[in-house]
């Protein structure tokens, strides 16, 4: 961002930024309420959550509400439950989205073409319209309410955006740096695995984080697949919060709070590469 | 790689014009190449075969049929049915209202994430640097924020009894709404639905539109505006021809996003939207899961599909346009 040349050029620029620093702040309010909410209320005693004079800045701070929030019965075998899935989901998927995309990066071949714009379309198709046949399969397989079938479809729903994402890096490496080392005697894979792949290391992070906070975040597949209490991910947990009762909503910002922090964690890593990402034609779940 | 393609006429992508490799002459071609992008691309092909297009071929196939809670534990042969459900639903004057219901939610969302997401990025622009910083850091937490955990919130913020919403419009807008239900209004219910979608939408839009919006040459605004245009002279000659293209790339996706709204309804109405709340998915989903008709849930989705593939083939054509797809 070259703010300096305008600048230099305008020198009256400089005073009618307040109004635009105004409008920006009162953007920044309005973006940043929720998050500021969502901890205030986690961390705030449930007499001043059930009142009806609540104050917008806190006024006393407890951990109740989180230890409420992991008491919850199968708070621990939701953790578990969330791991195991989203774990071998993406190391599966960023397996078969490497070897995909070294192949559409680097060789040209008929059907390379179709390959990637079939990337592209299943990323189009709305995921409840998919529900229903893939309940049915996972029905007829024996899937349903198994740790399996959910990695299956998690681990393929984000493999056309890892292997979109994958490429971008990997046509990025020089392709003559492979080549000198298929000179030095590499095979071809051997010059992949050796040289290539340590130089797509930062892409295979990003990639694999985007896929991990897509499947953390998927919560319907779950909900409709997995009927065992102790087989819940942890999105499908929270959903316990809502009772007929009522909602411990006290309990509930605490337990989204502690949900939310690996991924907005995870983001910051790799938020430099989301706007590209997602533009070059990989869809946000 | 062209060293390791066999000399058989395989078509090259006319832009794959890299430079011939030196190693041309050291390696004879090889059978094995012509076939190793094959078995690479093969397992991932395979996945997606099973996962999206066999699934999508089931979703066709199955709304001929009426397969019913008896076809899905028995695994009887459901019986075909040919056109009934369609004409089932679209004689259904409660499928028109939902369809009405879905396009205007999208329209008015996709209208708003788009004005605010346009005006946030050209506010980036012009405001200071710290402003800017922390407008991207609330930008990037709420772009972080799981769905769930931000349909949560807002639900909370809606709260009739302890909600935010109501105390501040309360206590600092004079406008007495303590213990309002915003929900027993669907018109005030998809308000706060409308919120939490265009929330999470705008960060995405404005980083976005950011992006491109640096890519406008100074040199041709300063000269525009010594030319004597006004603002918005400059944003309509000099600004929007160069964003235009990304521009229309969010707005596409945005439609799309918000047509398949799911969870924010779903979630905010405690899984059980009642029928006043029902856009296409939802309705769908319910038809397959609540009533037990997996073939009218199929048949709603396929019609979906088609209405949407439209802007689906409009967003493929843009990719290809910019060389997306090389």
């Amino acid at each position: 961002m070259s703010t300096s040349a305008p600048r230099v050029l305008r020198p009256d620029r400089k005073k009618s930024r307040i109004g635009y620093n105004i409008a920006g702040l009162v953007a920044f309010v309005l973006m940043a309420f929720p998050v500021y909410w969502l901890i205030v209320s986690s961390l705030r005693p449930n007499a001043e959550i059930r009142s009806y004079d609540q104050t917008l800045w806190p006024t006393s701070i407890t951990f109740d509400n989180f230890s409420r929030a992991v008491k919850q019965p199968n708070f621990a075998t939701a953790i578990e439950s969330s791991l195991i899935v989203c774990g071998v989901a993406v190391l599966g998927g960023m397996l078969l989205a490497t070897i995909a995309a070294f192949a559409i990066g680097r060789f040209r071949f008929r059907g390379r073409k179709f390959f990637m714009i079939v990337l592209l379309v299943v990323q189009l198709l709305p995921p409840t319209a998919m529900l229903i046949p893939i309940y049915i399969q996972l029905n007829d397989l024996g899937g349903l309410n198994e740790y399996w079938g959910v990695i299956v479809i998690y681990l393929v729903s984000t493999l056309p955006f890892a292997t979109w994402m994958i490429r971008g890096f990997v046509i990025n490496i020089p392709q003559e740096l492979e080549e000198s080392a298929m000179v030095d005697g590499c095979s071809r894979m051997g010059a992949f695995w050796r040289v290539t792949f340590p130089l797509l290391a930062p892409g295979l992070a990003a990639a694999s984080i985007f896929s991990l906070i897509t499947a953390w975040n998927e919560y319907l597949l779950a909900y409709v697949v997995l009927q065992d209490n102790d087989k819940y991910t942890l999105n499908v947990w929270l959903m316990n919060f809502t009772t007929s009762r009522g909602i411990d909503y006290g309990a509930l910002m605490a337990a989204s709070t502690l949900i939310a922090i690996p991924v907005v964690a995870f983001f910051l890593l790799v938020q430099k590469y989301m706007a590209t990402g997602l533009t070059s034609g990989a869809v946000k779940g | 790689m062209k060293a390791a393609d066999p000399p058989v006429s395989v078509p090259r992508a006319p832009e794959g014009t890299r430079p011939q490799p030196a190693t041309n002459g050291n390696r004879p071609p090889r059978k094995a190449g012509a076939l190793l992008p094959y078995l690479l691309i093969a397992p991932a092909f395979i996945a997606i075969a099973a996962v999206f297009v066999w699934p999508f071929i089931k979703t066709v196939v199955m709304s001929f049929q009426d397969v019913g809670r008896r076809e899905l534990w028995t695994g009887d042969a459901a019986p075909w049915v040919g056109f009934d459900q369609f004409t089932n639903i679209l004689g259904d004057g409660e499928f028109w209202h939902v369809v009405l219901r879905t396009v205007v939610f999208m329209a008015v969302c996709v209208v708003a994430t788009m004005a605010v997401g346009l005006g946030l990025s050209m506010l980036m622009q012009r405001m200071s640097t710290w402003v800017r910083l922390l407008l991207t850091a609330a930008l990037v937490a709420a772009w972080s924020m799981p769905l769930l955990v931000a349909t949560s919130i807002f639900r909370w913020f809606a709260d009739s009894d302890y909600g935010v919403l109501n105390m501040v419009l309360t206590k600092y807008l004079g406008i007495d709404a303590q213990g309002h239900n915003w929900f027993l209004d669907p018109k005030q219910g998809f308000v706060v639905i409308g919120a939490v979608v265009v929330w999470g939408a705008v960060p995405f839009v404005s980083v976005t539109l950011y992006a491109a919006l640096t890519q406008v040459p100074k040199e041709l605004e300063e000269a525009a505006s010594l030319d004597g245009a006004g603002t918005f002279g400059v944003f309509r000659f000099v600004t929007w021809p160069v964003i235009k293209p990304v521009f229309q790339m969010v707005a596409t996706l945005s439609v799309l996003w918000d047509f398949n709204v799911f969870g924010q309804i779903f979630l905010m109405r405690g899984n059980k939207p009642e029928p006043e709340y029902s856009v296409l998915g939802i309705y769908s989903f319910e038809k397959a899961f609540e009533s037990n008709s997996f073939s009218q849930g199929a048949a709603i989705s396929l019609i979906t599909v088609l209405l949407l593939s439209g802007v689906a083939v409009y967003y493929l054509r843009q990719l290809l346009k910019i060389g997306e797809v090389e």
